[in-house]
């Protein structure tokens, strides 16, 4: 029986010790009427047979396109020391560090992601990880609804539709009013979000870059938060970090991001890695976990879980959060991701993604028809106004080897025509240059 | 050791220089562009391969160490289930493919593991319907009280209140609070739910009751027929923990014995690794008259034998995840059950169970063990009494550190004193338990005859004790502040 190492003589044994006869005596408190009416499942296979059908079933899915789907999760190139090292025993199979003195290799990896991340955003403090951007912007919002005893939340349009869709749905018993001000021609409206921020306001939320990919400086935004003792929110994109802004500079409360820019494979959607990020003065209302520094008894440096008073196992219902488990490996492939690329290459790969996104711009809108969705200043994706459906377009062009980019109609109704497209450093200019020939053609 | 930032060198060119020579400007008004690079360290790729393999060395895990901590099934996690997370098919994946033709025409072989995988945890589980989206347990439990809450709304009742009995994990009742519940706890009797405290606490207005059967004293519920009946007689539900599914599965199906909603943690019963905290992957199953609240997407196969995603579903609780949950944690947990099969996953069971109880019978009159008697996969002890001289569960944990073992979970449930709750998984031989035992009992002896030895403990590790007082009140939190 895999991975059940007991000889027969070993089981016998240990059924003799406990002094029943059989395994099953073992489960004599559960009633028979309680026992599984069925239990139909197949045969068990071998390693190989694993391998191959988990081969079958990855060959049905189509990864051989070039494709320029972005909208929040992008195909990175991911180092392959990445792999080498967070797949290492000692860190993938670890439990969370309960017991320190015996983890300090994960806790101190946690405390070096969470400096990372604070110096990448320029926030004072982060915690472990939350499971996903979005569930991420949820906790960010209720720490504002905890910090002002608010319950007016505002976001705008231009946030990510698919974290839009998730807050509805986690708010749904909660009370909460949460206002979405209405996107002009795919940019914010600062005049509108302005307005919408008020004296009820528990928090105001914002996406750099946004959802179409425009790039804006929030300060105004924040400062007038502040001002109304509003918390400020915003959702970026990790790697663009490196050369935009940051949210401490803009006066963000919380950064919360979506850290699979860093170091994670695509995957179909997960895992991914939630990153949230805040003031000093709002560290005591961050969900989740924390690590920090300490000494040990002979007065050596060490690494703790901390600030433990504000989770589940202590407060119960009272907690900031109901989070446990997190997504610690992928924080880990964050920290190493940043680590192998150091600042500059970083900065080196945004804008690799930046200059090729700009020459796709600029392919894309000298095919006659088709014209930039707003004229904002964008970093890696921007989205643009084609002459017919999207959807249309993408399929015709997927069965030429290209998924030119994601269908915003898909999730705004009057965008139909609209298509969002994303480059990153694992495009080549030949790549745009067929992509926008063969849309081109099509256009015709 | 020192930090990854100690150790940087500035200006040191890391990997992916001159990719471009661009500056950030050309794109962007300079009011856009940040002021100076991000302070991350800057090393060549050998430092940093260096600096995590030697922060591994730091590290227990299960592929070094025997791991029986209580409540989290760190069983071996089988290599093979990395190679199949890691096929470019897979990785390389974007979610959105699915969202394009068809639903899902581009990613057929995605679809296939989800639906399947759905259908697998069904059969397991005794349940109706799953939604794979979760991404750890406490996410499951989260989606299951917002099912339950989304339930009662739609039948009109007005019902405010969850009960967790007081041996409950804390998630269960911040999962129920999240989802705009009032908390009801209950206390426990010999150990299970008490009927009686039940019939008390189960006024009209609760929604459900959370158990976790065996319970987080490694007891099967005895009292479950008749504590099932009370709580549907209530017009409330009942909320399965999965958190301890290792004990029963192929002995009892949770949907047979009439539980109404469950989560999985695949990260413990169906064997990926946890990393250290994560990910996980927490699918919920619920019974018939509930698969209509399930979150969206959700697969359906079409009668041609192809999967499209279907969001058509108006009384849905909506988007618990941004897609379709942890797919690189359930591809794995997937692999496992077709590895297994159906007698795999019953030896799995049954041999934990027979673990647990051999590590229980042999500690017997080593550490007083508070509910001794047939136990499921995991028991717990409690260090008390004279003979101790003060040595407490931490001591105890601690000193097992230093014979190599990661502690068994200590001070939970907490309603045991000084409690250490051992899981020893099905994956460990006779071997190690014989030799755990030992050192067990050799520490044991020691607090009898040197008890401050056994609270020095552990003095073989990179670090001993750590002030847990002073990292609260300092609040380093990076290696530049102090948030103080
Ligand atoms: C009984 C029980 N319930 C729930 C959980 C929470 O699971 P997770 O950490 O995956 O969120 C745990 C994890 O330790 C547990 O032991």
């Amino acid at each position: 029986m895999p991975y059940v190492p007991h000889t027969e003589e070993q089981t016998r044994d240990m059924l003799a010790t406990i002094g029943v006869a059989s395994i099953d005596d073992l489960f004599a408190d559960i009633p028979k009427h309680l026992r599984p009416k069925s239990f139909d499942l197949p045969a068990g296979l071998s390693e190989m047979e694993v391998l191959a059908r988990m081969e079958r079933l990855a060959a049905k899915n189509r990864t051989d396109l070039v494709s320029f789907l972005g909208a929040g999760f992008y195909d990175h190139h991911i180092p392959a020391a990445v792999d080498a090292l967070a797949s290492r025993g000692e860190f993938a199979t670890a439990y969370t560090p309960y017991q320190p003195e015996a983890s300090q290799g994960t806790l101190q990896a946690i405390f070096e992601y969470q400096t990372a991340m604070c110096r990448l955003l320029e926030m004072d403090a982060a915690n472990a990880s939350v499971y996903d951007g979005g569930s991420a912007l949820f906790e960010a919002m209720m720490m504002g609804v905890r910090a002002t005893r608010r319950t007016r939340l505002v976001v705008s349009q231009t946030l990510s539709p698919i974290y839009r869709i998730m807050l509805d749905s986690y708010t749904s018993n909660l009370n909460l009013e949460l206002v979405t001000v209405p996107h002009k021609n795919g940019a914010t409206d600062f005049a509108g979000m302005m307005d919408a921020v008020d004296q009820a306001t528990a928090a105001v939320v914002v996406q750099n870059p946004d959802f179409f990919g425009n790039v804006a400086d929030y300060t105004e935004l924040f400062d007038h938060a502040r001002a109304v003792k509003a918390v400020g929110v915003m959702a970026v994109y990790p790697l663009m970090q490196a050369v935009l802004k940051t949210p401490g500079a803009m006066g963000a409360d919380i950064a919360v991001a979506e850290g699979q820019s860093l170091g994670q494979p695509l995957s179909f959607g997960g895992p991914y890695l939630g990153i949230m990020a805040c003031t000093a003065r709002m560290v005591r209302q961050m969900p989740g976990r924390i690590v920090g520094r300490t000494v040990d008894s002979q007065g050596r440096t060490g690494y703790v879980l901390t600030l433990q008073a504000r989770e589940q196992h202590i407060r119960r219902q009272k907690a900031t959060s109901n989070i446990c488990s997190n997504q610690a490996l992928c924080a880990l492939r964050a920290l190493i991701h940043v680590s192998l690329l150091g600042p500059g290459g970083l900065e080196q790969t945004a804008l690799r993604c930046m200059e090729l996104a700009h020459y796709a711009q600029d392919r894309l809108t000298a095919i006659p028809g088709v014209s930039r969705l707003g004229d904002g200043p964008f970093c890696n994706e921007f989205a643009v106004r084609l002459p017919v459906p999207a959807f249309e377009v993408v399929d015709r062009l997927t069965e030429r080897g290209f998924v030119p980019g994601f269908p915003l109609g898909r999730y705004y109704p009057g965008l139909e025509n609209c298509l969002l497209v994303a480059c990153t450093e694992k495009h080549t200019r030949e790549d745009i240059g067929v992509m926008a020939e063969l849309l081109g053609g099509l256009l015709r | 050791m020192k930090t990854l930032f100690e150790q940087s060198t500035p200006c040191r060119r890391g990997a992916c220089a001159g990719l471009t020579t661009t500056r950030a400007t050309d794109f962007l008004p300079a009011g856009l562009v940040r002021s100076g690079r991000a302070r991350l360290p800057e090393l060549g790729e050998l430092d940093v391969v260096r600096h995590f393999t030697r922060l591994s060395r730091q590290n227990f895990g299960v592929d070094g160490n025997f791991y029986p901590l209580g409540s989290c099934t760190m069983k071996y996690n089988p290599k093979f289930m990395e190679r199949v997370a890691a096929l470019p098919g897979f990785t390389r994946l974007h979610p959105l493919m699915a969202q394009l033709r068809g639903a899902g025409h581009h990613t057929q072989g995605a679809l296939e593991v989800m639906y399947h995988m759905e259908e697998l945890l069904c059969e397991i589980t005794g349940m109706a319907g799953y939604t794979l989206h979760p991404m750890a347990g406490a996410h499951g439990e989260l989606t299951g009280a917002m099912i339950i809450a989304a339930y009662h709304k739609a039948k009109g009742n007005k019902k405010t209140k969850v009960i967790c009995p007081d041996a409950a994990h804390g998630t269960n009742p911040a999962s129920a609070a999240l989802a705009g519940f009032e908390v009801v706890s209950i206390e426990s009797r010999d150990g299970i739910v008490d009927p009686e405290a039940l019939r008390a606490a189960l006024t009209d207005d609760v929604a459900a009751v959370m158990m976790t059967c065996p319970n987080t004293l490694g007891l099967f519920e005895r009292n479950l027929p008749q504590v099932v009946e009370m709580i549907h007689a209530a017009d409330a539900l009942l909320y399965y923990d999965g958190a301890n599914l290792n004990a029963i599965m192929g002995k009892m199906r949770v949907g047979d014995a009439g539980f109404d909603v469950v989560h999985l943690n695949l990260h413990k019963t169906f064997g990926t690794p946890h990393g250290g905290g994560g990910p996980g992957s927490g699918p919920v199953g619920v019974c018939e008259k509930l698969v209509p609240f399930l979150p969206v997407s959700r697969v359906r196969k079409l009668d041609d034998n192809r999967f499209v995603l279907d969001y058509d579903h108006p009384q849905s609780i909506g988007y618990m995840a941004p897609f379709y949950g942890n797919f690189g944690v359930f591809l794995k947990a997937y692999a496992y059950i077709l590895r297994l099969g159906r007698e795999g996953l019953v030896r799995a069971s049954e041999n934990a169970v027979l673990a647990a109880n051999y590590l229980r019978k042999r500690l017997e009159g080593v550490l007083e063990i508070p509910h001794n008697r047939i136990c499921m996969h995991e028991f717990v002890a409690s260090a008390v009494g004279e003979a101790l001289n003060g040595v407490r569960a931490l001591d105890i944990a601690k000193a097992l550190l230093d014979k190599g073992y990661h502690a068994p979970t200590i001070y939970f449930p907490l309603i045991v004193k000084e409690c250490l709750m051992f899981e020893p998984t099905e994956t460990e031989s006779k071997d190690t338990l014989d030799a755990f035992v030992d050192d067990l009992i050799a520490i044991v002896r020691q607090a009898e005859t040197d008890p401050e030895a056994v609270k020095a403990a552990p003095v073989t590790l990179p670090v001993t004790r750590l002030d847990e007082t002073r990292a609260a009140r300092e609040m380093v939190l990076t290696d530049d502040c102090d948030c103080g």
